[in-house]
């Protein structure tokens, strides 16, 4: 080889190298337009609505007389939908990765574990259908007086939603529990329960939290589920059983119309979008930062 | 002799040994639970739109009659969406994650981007469309353009695919790399023709996931203007379109019965194409894992 052909090769990695770096730094590119877009448009709308109307307001009507801008009721119909979350997924998942982990063969496993991938694989404008048509005529048989479109019924399929999720970051925290731990409880004469509930779950405790953080944050951020089945009513309630709307669902409300580029109801987009991008945000942080500062690491 | 005791001790213990099983019971139970919820959610659309799915259906635009209504429309705009998205997101993606490993220092930049990757694969997808409005429908120009959904489409699956890829090239052994290398290759030549080939299952299995999310996704279309009602075929990737997520969230918003019919054997060929792409990444990973 000749050196003017090595050198040339020398060239070409580098610019390879650098092409290869933007491809990587494309995704802080992104992140950067993403708060970007979302901190100016915000900035022009609080030039018209106050701060303090906007995050402590208790009416939010921006398409109907007389607007009002306070994002507590979109705030509250998120949290009706978190809670599901908290009451479905969290326990079930729990106990689907105590399954999981601590007595199911591996015949068993091979069959949950697809099953749930396949649950978490389904796209949320199914679970939406799934919602009016199932769930929602399910729980009117029961209480009558439930609204059409409700909290409940979207929760519930959320919850449903993000099960896989929660039980697979969950199987996964118990399984990094040694299995010394397990044998030690099981020789001074534990039951299965007990080494369960006192030794394998404290252990894998931080791991189960963060899943619950990181499981609140994609119930938070989802969005066909809701709109399909819990309404387009900006309501300050905690009544699971009527019509609500979630932050996602009124950017969809919204999106949905013709809305003019520059006009207070299109930045209202960008103020709503902003509190969704920050909190899940801090949410995922915070989960993944629980998962790494609380790993119990054995030798 | 049993005393008193060692009575009371063996009646704690049946207590506990019964608590035992009784709990052991429960998280079947509720695993159970887990499965037969996937049981009647696929039941019960089956049962709603069986019926409806042939081959009229699959060749007709969308109506206001339900008898003459069809995805044509909504089927062929999908498939514009996924080509232009992975034509996009896969080298982007898979380059990437090359850098990352095999190129990248460790040094705070790296870790920028590794912990900025993680957070974006968190970010809700209507975040995305968001930004995909912002920025390439108004800001760029591009109208409800297919080329517009793709793009937003692309950043969304990106976060995915890097993640994948990186995980299966980290699992290429080092002493691949040093053999190469003591025989004289240079970097990119050690990753095109060792790195990349052991690696390509695992990268594939990984793309093949992220183009179902993308072929799932509807918010960030919605965001973006993808239209409910279209009855022509994009010829051009500035062309307008509609998506087959798209086409089912409208017929289920609607109020009638026969509607929701129509979204089921909408959701029946959507759910379709997708168990068809899992197969195929399970495929993919089972003959990688044979070699």
């Amino acid at each position: 080889m000749t050196a003017l052909s090595r050198k040339s090769i020398r060239w070409g990695e580098s610019i390879l190298e650098r092409v290869f770096f933007l491809c990587a730094f494309l995704s802080v590119i992104t992140t950067a337009v993403v708060i970007f877009i979302l901190i100016r448009e915000t900035l022009i709308f609080f030039e018209s609505v106050s701060v303090t109307e906007f995050l402590f307001g208790t009416r939010w009507t921006p398409l109907l007389e007389p607007k009002s801008y306070g994002i507590l009721p979109l705030v509250a119909g998120t949290a009706l939908i978190v809670v599901g979350v908290a009451l479905l997924a969290l326990p079930i998942g729990v106990a689907c990765a105590v399954f999981l982990s601590e007595y199911a063969s591996a015949r068993a496993r091979s069959i949950i574990k697809p099953t749930l991938e396949i649950l978490a694989g389904i796209p949320t404008v199914v679970y939406g259908f799934f919602a009016l048509t199932f769930v929602t005529p399910l729980i009117r048989n029961f209480i009558p007086d439930t609204q059409v479109f409700n909290a409940a019924s979207a929760a519930i399929v959320v919850g449903i939603m993000v099960l896989p999720m929660v039980a697979s970051l969950c199987d996964d925290a118990l399984r990094a529990v040694p299995q010394s731990l397990r044998h030690g409880a099981y020789s001074l004469g534990a039951t299965s329960f007990e080494v369960t509930t006192r030794v394998v779950v404290p252990a894998g405790l931080s791991g189960i939290f963060a899943a619950f953080v990181l499981a609140v944050s994609r119930a938070i951020g989802e969005t066909m589920a809701v709109t399909l089945a819990a309404g387009a009513t900006p309501n300050l309630t905690l009544n699971p059983l009527e019509s609500i709307q979630t932050m996602t669902a009124y950017i969809v409300q919204v999106s949905l119309g013709d809305t003019p580029a520059g006009s207070l109801t299109y930045q209202t987009l960008f103020a709503v979008a902003t509190v969704l991008f920050a909190t899940t945000l801090i949410l995922n942080i915070f989960g993944t930062w629980i998962m790494r500062r609380f790993r119990e690491v054995y030798e | 002799m049993t005393t008193n005791k060692d009575l009371v001790t063996s009646q704690r213990l049946r207590q506990r040994q019964a608590k035992a099983t009784f709990f052991k019971y429960f998280c079947i139970a509720v695993t159970g639970s887990a499965v037969l919820i996937l049981g009647i959610l696929l039941y019960q659309i089956i049962s709603d739109g069986y019926r409806w799915v042939d081959w009229q259906f699959m060749t007709s635009y969308p109506s206001r009659f339900p008898e003459k209504a069809g995805i044509l429309s909504a089927f062929v705009g999908t498939l514009w969406l996924v080509s232009l998205t992975a034509l996009l997101a896969i080298p982007t993606g898979v380059l990437a994650a090359i850098y990352l490993e095999e190129y990248a220092p460790k040094n705070r930049w790296t870790q920028l981007i590794e912990v900025n990757i993680a957070n974006l694969a968190g970010v809700p997808s209507i975040v995305f469309g968001i930004l995909g409005l912002a920025l390439f429908v108004r800001f760029m120009g591009l109208n409800r353009s297919v080329i517009a959904g793709a793009m937003t489409m692309s950043l969304l699956i990106l976060p995915v695919i890097i993640i994948a890829a990186k995980e299966a090239i980290r699992a290429i052994p080092n002493s691949l790399r040093q053999a190469a290398f003591a025989l004289g290759a240079t970097r990119w030549q050690v990753v095109r023709a060792h790195v990349l080939p052991a690696a390509l299952p695992g990268i594939l299995t990984g793309i093949i996931l992220a183009l179902s999310r993308a072929i799932g996704e509807t918010a960030p279309l919605i965001m973006i203007g993808a239209l409910t009602y279209v009855a022509f075929l994009p010829e051009s990737p500035m062309d307008e379109f509609t998506a087959l997520p798209i086409q089912i969230f409208n017929w289920t918003a609607r109020p009638q019965e026969t509607f929701h019919e129509l979204a089921a054997g909408g959701i029946i060929v959507l759910l379709g194409v997708l168990l068809l792409m899992n197969a195929l990444a399970v495929y993919i990973r089972y003959r990688g894992s044979k070699s």
